[in-house]
């Protein structure tokens, strides 16, 4: 077996076990295009690798815990997390890695290279989808460069390839990746040219940008565009953009800086060399015989090739394809730092001040048609919000993502979500909010009259300290909102709940403070000067991601309790007209309440649709993700809406479809958490983990498998959720 | 509730897929397995096998009626985790009323028309399990129950 060779003795035998990268760069390279000096690492050597080490039906296994059709994109995510790791943790046996570690010294001796995949297969199929796959950098060493090879053949599974597995033909038993190892070239100016535009197939398209490619690949940095005759190489067009950065590599890692002022002003290429990458990419169609898109890098006067792939139109993935959306949700770590920055400094103050502004306009004193456009107006105001939430707040929670990355490459613990260990304990809203609900059950326990009173439901005879401090928790959360409905705090169901609360003593928070700082102080050893203000950096701002993950919410649910408020006093009035408003759209309640005259349709009762069961087919063990350590045996309490939270006992295992932040304050009456919606930096799995609770996510109809009252296990080491007792009918349940 | 939905296809294309189970038996005390050539009717309530009357496992379900059987479609590789599905059925064994006799066997011989001559020996018996629930195991822990009786 040739587990590696240099690309001058690649032939056109080897262009499978090369991949499509590998082959093109040996292509032109004979040609006599300027490419950097080589190596490929051949799919045997991954073939051998996953069969010898076992590590291929490890990845069967985390493949299809679940139908990947009910999987989210998040649990995809988490799965890539996983197989990574399997990689992380399975070094590559000694006859693979001797022989490639020999030629690895002796050809690059010591100077830094790339590390790129290289995937065989349909050249054009491959290159849809680029970018599915990892590349690295400026990697030393052979040591160094078998890791990243390793890292380059775990992203034969990366949740990229994951999500377009059937446009790849993803397949555990067939599958495989070749590397290619390149001289390292440290371009000053670089860029892509597209032979044929996707746009105009008359013209040639150049991007460049000042650095490396990286900034121009994830679009932290926008490029200079030009725009050519394809047939006389002629420029059309440029299009030159405010010029202020430039990604570098600088004190070990690619960075951000800012471009010098003299820099700013100069395009990335002369005319003559506009000329030159132009005529690159007609070398390459000629060599490739179809249009190319061919990533190019300057140093000094030398014009090197760096890739070249045919250029395909009409890729499968239309803009309506949701893959994309879930692609650009990856960020680098430049473009989470500015999502921060906006999110802390400008969304977040805004949002609050907004909330605020909504509340000071009092909708009981509106008269029907001022109300009516208040609710348009807050409904404008709340869609508003949803679609900076998705532009921003979603996408930043990356963040926790990309330090779980980093945190698994340099300590490559056993569990691959240990990370989130270290990214906890910042104090969430919700944690905030859950202490005060606390503080309020504390004061029933001491005070075995207001129990009393309460149990009664006297409102009236209540402490008023303990009003004032019900409605100062009211004041600092609003408007509890969840599915449109708001925690009334009058409402009986609500002393209800309090009363479960100060029912039994709160658990312990689990002393996770001094294993956090170990675990830091590990982390940061790993890394040293300038590193280690990277990797410091880097910490902040996954925890950062993990607490807006969760606060974000919050601070959302603020606003939509306005709204909630506004569309609720429009329904009392029309429900003071007699009309059955109570599920009425808000359109029709706008339209109504500007219409003295209006008149409603009663809604029909069947509205809810239950399937009639012909089989009696129960759950038994039914598997998702596991997402917080720990086991846990319960009563269900299947929660449907917020009565069901209010009705919530002590000990009882919490089932829901998903769980959001507005939900979690009946988080510390639960025994364990499950939650049909998948992931392990979803709301449901941060709040578990903030408990210490058992959780499982990402179970398949979990609401509907489980009914409450039902006995549950909650198994959260490996993700199995088993319903019922162990007995047979008729035999006694252990005890 | 598409799971559900899945669950009898499941078995349905189990039983047309299998030509063998593993019949468990108790004596007394004595737990005992059999390698059994199966078929089961269209409404999945009744899995046929056929056993001579001298055997071990004739003689437990004479003492004890009650059994489980083990069904799957393993093909001992990795993929199993993925794709094998095993199921158990549970309920009563017992031979076959001989008004059921000709309808049954006709049912198990279109399924093993190879064992005809064994089937009607005289020394031989047509089996039936009475299934009462099915436990249905795939995607290597997912694990679904369906109670046939009700």
């Amino acid at each position: 077996m040739n587990f590696i060779l240099p690309i001058e003795e690649i032939t056109e035998d080897d262009r499978f076990r090369v991949g499509g990268k590998g082959f093109a760069l040996a292509v032109m390279a004979r040609k006599g295009l300027q490419v950097p000096p080589a190596l490929a690492v051949t799919t045997e050597a991954y073939r051998e690798y996953v069969q010898s080490t076992k590590l291929g039906e490890k990845i069967l296994i985390e493949l299809h815990r679940k139908a990947f059709e009910d999987m989210r994109w998040e649990e995809i995510w988490d799965t890539a997390l996983r197989i990574r790791n399997l990689f992380l943790q399975t070094p590559i046996p000694e006859e693979i890695r001797n022989p490639i570690a020999l030629l690895l010294q002796s050809f690059f001796s010591g100077h830094p290279v790339a590390v790129r995949s290289s995937a065989p297969g349909e050249d054009a199929a491959q290159t849809s989808f680029a970018g599915l796959h990892e590349s690295y950098i400026q990697v030393r060493g052979a040591e160094s460069i078998l890791e990243h090879i390793r890292l380059v053949w775990a992203s034969l599974w990366s949740d990229r390839a994951l999500l377009y597995r059937q446009e790849l033909g993803l397949d555990v038993e067939k599958s495989t990746m070749a590397v290619v190892v390149q001289k390292m070239i440290l371009g000053e100016r670089s860029g892509v040219v597209f032979g044929r535009s996707p746009m105009d197939a008359s013209q040639a398209v150049i991007e460049a940008v000042h650095g490396l490619n990286q900034g121009l690949v994830d679009g932290t940095i926008e490029p200079d565009r030009w725009t050519l005759d394809r047939k006389t190489g002629e420029i059309l067009t440029h299009h030159a953009p405010k010029r202020e950065r430039a990604m570098v590599f600088s004190s070990g890692r690619v960075r951000l800086e800012p471009l010098p002022p003299e820099r700013q002003a100069e395009a990335p290429l002369k005319s003559n060399e506009i000329g030159d990458v132009y005529r690159l990419a007609m070398s390459a169609e000629e060599i490739f015989k179809s249009p190319q898109d061919v990533e190019w890098t300057y140093r000094g006067d030398a014009l090197f090739a760096l890739q070249s792939r045919p250029i395909t139109t009409g890729a499968s993935a239309g803009p309506e394809d949701p893959r994309r959306w879930y692609l650009s949700l990856t960020r680098s770590f430049e473009n989470l730092k500015g999502l921060r920055t906006k999110i802390e400094r400008e969304l977040v103050p805004s949002m609050v001040e907004e909330a605020v502004r909504l509340s000071q306009r009092e909708c009981s004193l509106l008269s029907d048609s001022q109300l009516a456009d208040e609710i348009e107006y807050r409904l404008e105001v709340y869609q508003h919000w949803e679609d900076l939430y998705k532009e921003y707040f979603i996408p930043f929670a990356h963040g926790m993502r990309l330090f779980g990355k980093v945190y698994n490459d340099v300590v490559q613990p056993a569990d691959p979500f240990a990370f989130l260990d270290l990214l906890t304990g910042r104090e969430m809203e919700s944690v905030k909010r859950n202490r005060m609900l606390e503080d309020l059950a504390a004061w029933i326990r001491r005070d075995p009259g207001l129990r009393e009173t309460l149990q009664k439901g006297k409102m009236e005879e209540w402490d008023p300290a303990f009003r004032e401090s019900l409605e100062r928790f009211f004041r600092q959360y609003g408007a509890l909102s969840w599915e449109g409905s708001r925690i009334d705090p009058e409402a009986d169901a609500f002393a209800r709940f309090l009363l479960a609360l100060a029912s039994r003593e709160p658990k312990q928070r689990p002393p996770v403070e001094k294993d956090r700082s170990i675990r830091e102080a590990e982390f940061l050893s790993h890394f040293e000067g300038e590193e280690r203000r990277f990797a410091t950096e880097l910490l902040d701002l996954g925890r950062a991601s993990y607490r807006w993950r969760d606060d974000d919410n919050i601070f959302m649910g603020k606003i939509k309790g306005q709204m909630v408020l506004a569309l609720d006093e429009g329904k009392r009035r029309l429900q003071a007209r007699g009309m059955a408003a109570e599920d009425i759209e808000a359109s029709e309640l706008i339209k109504a309440l500007k219409d003295p005259c209006a008149t409603l349709p009663r809604i029909p009762e069947a509205k809810k649709r239950s399937a009639p069961e012909t089989l009696k087919i129960r759950g038994r063990q039914i598997v998702g993700q596991p997402a917080g350590p720990g086991i846990a045996v319960g009563k269900a309490r299947v929660v449907h809406g917020r009565s069901d939270l209010f009705s919530f006992q002590p000990g009882e295992i919490l089932v829901c479809d998903a769980i959001d932040p507005n939900m979690t304050f009946a988080v510390p009456l639960a025994a364990g958490i499950v939650e049909r919606r998948g992931g392990m930096l979803i709301h449901g799995a941060i709040i578990a983990r903030e408990y210490g609770l058992p959780c499982v996510t990402g179970v398949p109809e979990a609401t509907n498998f489980i009914k409450t009252g039902d006995l549950v296990t909650v198994d959260g080491f490996l993700g199995i959720v088993t319903i019922g007792s162990p007995t047979f009918p008729g035999e006694d349940s252990p005890a | 509730m598409k799971e559900k939905n899945r669950i009898k296809e499941i078995l349905q294309e189990l039983f047309s897929s299998q030509k063998l189970g593993v019949l468990a038996t108790q004596g007394e005390g004595n737990p005992y397995g059999n390698l059994v050539a199966i078929a089961a009717t269209d409404d999945l309530n009744r899995i046929l096998f056929a056993t001579l009357r001298s055997t071990r496992k004739f003689h437990n379900i004479l003492v004890n009626k009650r059994v489980a059987m083990v069904i799957d479609n393993r093909s001992n590789r990795a993929l199993d985790f993925r794709k094998a599905v095993a199921v158990t059925a549970t309920g009563v064994a017992e031979e076959v009323s001989s008004s059921e006799r000709d309808a049954l066997q006709k049912v198990y011989l279109a399924k093993h028309p190879s064992l005809k001559e064994f089937v009607t020996a005289p020394t031989c018996a047509l089996m039936q399990i009475d299934v009462e629930r099915y436990y249905v195991v795939y995607r290597f822990q997912n694990v679904m129950e369906w109670d046939v009786k009700s």
